[in-house]
């Protein structure tokens, strides 16, 4: 008797953790490019949403009595942790991420059946759960983008005050939270347009807000990410058809919307680079378990995306729209994946053959 | 030839003018072909005993000609075809057919199926072969000269099948090409599965005869066009079709044969990804590519057709690719059909203790032998022997992560994801609406998956289920429309036999009135003689009923009679028969 196998008998040695531990490499330029931006603080979430999402999924995995050791090994879950890490606030206090995480890794994941079981993004469902119930942390606790290498005037913790603070609640000395963050670049547009304060020009003039290409300190991160993804699409890691219809939206409809009003628009590379455009369009939007499949409808399920982010920013109540986008798109990539079915081959022949 | 010679001949088939299409996904995969494809072929030798299957086609097996104990030649007709679509069988060698009995055939899980067993003598004396051509004769007088049905009957006689893979029987197809009026024929050479290189020795080293054997296919579809599909790592067998082709000069009224080399590309040489690469024309789902006007032939279907026209010799042998890591000389080698595999693995030499599969056909679409003591058929064009780690092994399936990867690879733009998730749980009216059945199992979607699911292995559950599913409820909608016509049946005698009675009571009750008149009307003297008549009229009715009775009853005996004194064969006709039914 020889070894029977059912064919193909060629396997070219893929599985899903090379997969999510490829795109886990590809988020490091992001990452060091945040941290160098925002501060330490952005690296203590990383670790402790890792930690905690490990726990999390072995305890789960315990009690619905399945392989622990083989499904902590697909790296899903280390995934989701370190892109819950890296969206919330660099001085996010412990809890926040221990609630993130609960919500993303047992309720999101593990309670609706596991690895691709998941209807929601569990980074994302985590995300907007805290948006909603923490809005104050969530928003405040944003370090102003200070350049970890060019200290100003003390204005940034240290990797241990940043811990001291995070994980305890206990500040350097003579420093104060509003003295360490700033409200977000689009957070500041936002706020400035929708009560009239400012126009665009007004806001550049403060200099608090536009960089060189998006918001200040954000378009390093986002052109970081952006080079991560581009390593993505060239490996072959994802398709195409969602980041670029999702940046593509965004884009045309900030040119749309902003040839009508310069004013009160900010530019289409503002859009692109501020937030968490690139890594929402690259690493989160990608995520494969929750988005639609058909080539038709990942195109779509990125274009409304794209739409709904550009919507909430300019119109909503949030200044940026990554999760409730997302999470929106999530409930219909069912929908999508069923009314954008392929014509398959020798199907629906007469229009297709007379050409 | 040496490489350089190779590359520049590589360089003219990618730059050769043809308009080519494209097919969607499909996979590059590492080919594989050089172990096996350096050298001339090889004969193997003929075994003691030749283990010859009945059915080694699509269709109804052959129906055996011989007895046991009967001596045969070698070509000699051993099972007749058994209906339109059916082959028949020869004998592969001279000898004394020692047995007809089952024996394990080629097949996953070592399935047995009724053979014909040839012990073989030392002569290996021929039988008288009759060829319609010889080799002098020159290409475009002589088969000019041939009617179709000659050459059409002699593709049926001499038992040959597609050799492609699919064994369908070649000279039924030809038969329905000729009524459906098919203009192009196309001549498949792709070879795309990694490890096989049957096709491309064979088109290496007897080119003349595939192109002869073409040229006879040609004939017969009366084709307007003729287009030989290659892929583009075979420049060699490339090189000598062409040449090939120009020492057999066509008139120019005829149409030419062009060689058109597509990319390598698995599954470029699957029957409907290649004519959408060759014609950018689909073939209708559930449909035949006669369907819009093509016939599609394999490369060693056409050699097998010259061998029966011009040498009159049936189809006994085929060219087997034996290759893979535990084979110290991987070649091609041309075996008797009934030779047991382990005496060509014997010839060629293989490391016995280093094997871990053996696979018949191709690493995409081939499958697993548990055991090497069957015999080569007409379908074996592969045998593949592993050694650890050769082929992969893949672990444990994960959970599908939609990632898609399968629906991009998928040559017909399937949706496995879909597919998959109902064949796991058993919707099967979703997995059809999802077209499952136009799954043609290449393998594409299972070899991209990243959570190891064996894709194809659903499919071929999902729709064998539905096959089953669609059987039973043939079979209950018969049994019910029994049932039915019986209840209609025995309404039906009921009512006549109510209707009967009515009548029989009116008569009655006519004659009573009646009679109650007479009565009435005659004196009160003549009342006893009235009722005398009346009870010989009912007697009348009992006696009538009675006779009745025995006449049916005397039907029906005679009827019993009629099955009661079968002869067992008769029995064993019946038998079948009823059990055909039930199996349609």
């Amino acid at each position: 008797m020889f070894l029977a196998q059912s064919s193909p008998f060629l396997k070219p040695g893929l599985s899903v953790a090379k997969m999510m531990r490829a795109v886990i490499l590809l988020m490091i330029p992001g990452i060091v490019t945040a941290i160098y931006v925002f501060g330490y603080g952005i690296l203590v979430n990383i670790i402790l949403s890792i930690i905690f999402a490990l726990s999390f999924e072995t305890s789960i995995l315990y009690l619905r009595n399945r392989p622990i050791k083989t499904y902590l090994s697909d790296s899903s879950a280390l995934l989701t942790a370190i892109i819950i890490g890296v969206a919330l606030p660099p001085l996010a206090p412990w809890w926040l991420t221990f609630i993130g995480v609960l919500f993303a890794i047992v309720i999101a994941k593990q309670l609706y059946g596991g690895l691709g079981y998941n209807t929601f993004n569990p980074a994302m469902v985590a995300y907007a759960i805290l948006l909603i119930s923490f809005p104050a942390q969530m928003t405040t606790y944003w370090q102003t983008p200070t350049m970890l290498l060019s200290q100003v005037d003390g204005a940034t913790l240290s990797l241990l005050e940043s811990i001291n603070f995070q994980l305890f609640g206990q500040l350097p000395a003579n420093v104060s939270i509003d003295s360490l963050t700033s409200a977000s670049p689009l957070g500041i547009v936002r706020t400035a347009i929708s009560s009239g304060a400012a126009t665009i020009a007004e806001i550049d003039a403060q200099g608090n807000a536009f960089g060189m290409l998006g918001g200040i300190g954000t378009e390093w991160v986002n052109m970081a990410f952006l080079v991560g993804g581009l390593v993505m699409l060239r490996k072959g890691l994802i398709s195409w058809h969602i980041p670029v219809s999702l940046l593509a939206t965004l884009g045309f409809l900030s040119l749309l919307f902003g040839s009508f009003e310069l004013d009160s628009n900010p530019s289409p590379l503002f859009h692109l680079f501020s937030g968490a455009t690139m890594l929402g369009a690259f690493f989160i939007a990608t995520d494969p378990v929750t988005a639609s499949t058909t080539p038709k409808g990942r195109i779509f399920y990125g274009a409304g995306i794209g739409a709904l982010i550009y919507i909430i920013r300019t119109w909503g109540g949030y200044p940026d729209a990554i999760a409730f986008s997302v999470l929106i798109m999530n409930m219909c990539a069912p929908l999508l994946d069923y009314y954008t079915q392929p014509r398959v081959y020798g199907h629906g022949l007469d229009d297709h053959q007379e050409q | 030839m040496n490489a350089k010679q190779n590359n520049t001949i590589a360089q003219t088939m990618k730059e050769a003018m043809y308009k080519l299409w494209s097919f969607p996904g499909g996979i590059t995969l590492a080919g594989n072909k050089s172990q096996s494809n350096k050298e001339t072929i090889s004969t193997a030798k003929t075994p003691k005993q030749l283990i010859i299957p009945l059915s080694q086609h699509i269709g109804q097996p052959a129906e055996a000609v011989v007895k046991v104990g009967d001596k045969v030649l070698k070509g000699q007709l051993l099972a007749q075809a058994n209906g339109a679509i059916s082959a028949p069988i020869h004998a592969s060698g001279s000898g004394i057919v020692s047995a007809i009995e089952e024996h394990a055939v080629p097949h996953p899980s070592g399935l047995v199926a009724l053979c014909i067993i040839i012990d073989t003598d030392d002569y290996q004396q021929w039988f008288d072969c009759q060829p319609l051509l010889s080799d002098a004769d020159t290409a475009e007088h002589s088969i000019h000269n041939l009617t179709h049905e000659q050459i059409t009957t002699q593709i049926a006689q001499a038992g040959i099948v597609g050799l492609g893979g699919a064994l369908f029987p070649s000279a039924a197809k030809l038969h329905t090409a000729e009524q459906k009026q098919t203009d192009t024929l196309i001549i498949n050479a792709a070879e795309c599965e990694p490890y096989i290189t049957c096709d491309d020795v064979l088109m290496r080293r007897r080119p003349e005869e595939v192109i002869l054997g073409i040229l006879l296919i040609k004939k017969v579809v009366g084709a307007k066009k003729c287009l030989i599909g290659i892929e583009d790592n075979k420049p060699e067998a490339y090189q000598a079709l062409l040449a090939a082709i120009s020492g057999y000069k066509l008139p120019h009224t005829e149409p030419q044969i062009e060689i058109i080399p597509v990319p390598a590309r698995y599954p470029a040489g699957g029957e409907k990804q290649l004519i959408q690469v060759l014609t950018g024309k689909q073939v209708p789902s559930r449909g035949l590519p006669m369907d819009i006007g093509i016939i599609c032939h394999n490369v060693t279907t056409a050699a097998a057709v010259y061998q029966a026209v011009y040498r009159g010799e049936p189809l006994i042998s085929r060219i087997v690719t034996v290759t893979g890591g535990a084979v110290k000389h991987p070649q091609n080698i041309e075996v008797l059909i009934g030779t047991p595999i382990r005496e060509v693995l014997d010839q060629v030499g293989v490391a016995y203790n280093k094997i871990e599969k053996v696979i018949m056909g191709g690493p995409m679409m081939g499958f697993s032998l548990p055991s090497i003591d069957v015999p080569v058929t007409k379908a074996s064009n592969c045998l593949l022997i592993s050694e650890q780690g050769e082929l992969a092994t893949p672990p444990p399936a994960m959970p599908c992560i939609r990632c898609a990867r399968c629906s991009d690879s998928c040559p017909m733009s399937l949706l496995p994801q879909q597919m998959y998730w109902y064949a796991k749980a058993r919707d099967l009216e979703k997995a059809n609406a999802y077209n499952v059945f136009d799954c043609i199992e290449c393998g594409c979607c299972s070899y991209a998956c990243p959570s190891n699911i064996p894709l194809v292995q659903y499919f071929r559950y999902a729709k064998n289920e539905i096959n089953n599913e669609q059987k039973e409820r043939n079979k209950a909608n018969i049994a019910r429309e029994r049932h039915e016509f019986r209840l209609e049946r025995l309404e039906k005698a009921k009512q006549a036999k109510a209707e009967a009675a009515r009548l029989r009571k009116e008569k009655l009750a006519k004659k009573k009135a009646l009679d109650a008149k007479k009565a009435q009307q005659e004196s009160d003297a003549t009342a006893s003689d009235t009722d005398k008549k009346d009870t010989n009229d009912s007697a009348d009715l009992i006696q009538e009923a009675i006779a009745r009775a025995k006449v049916k009853k005397a039907q029906q005996q005679a009827q019993k009679k009629n099955t009661d004194n079968l002869t067992a064969d008769q029995q064993r006709q019946i038998d079948e028969a009823n059990e055909r039914r039930s199996i349609e």
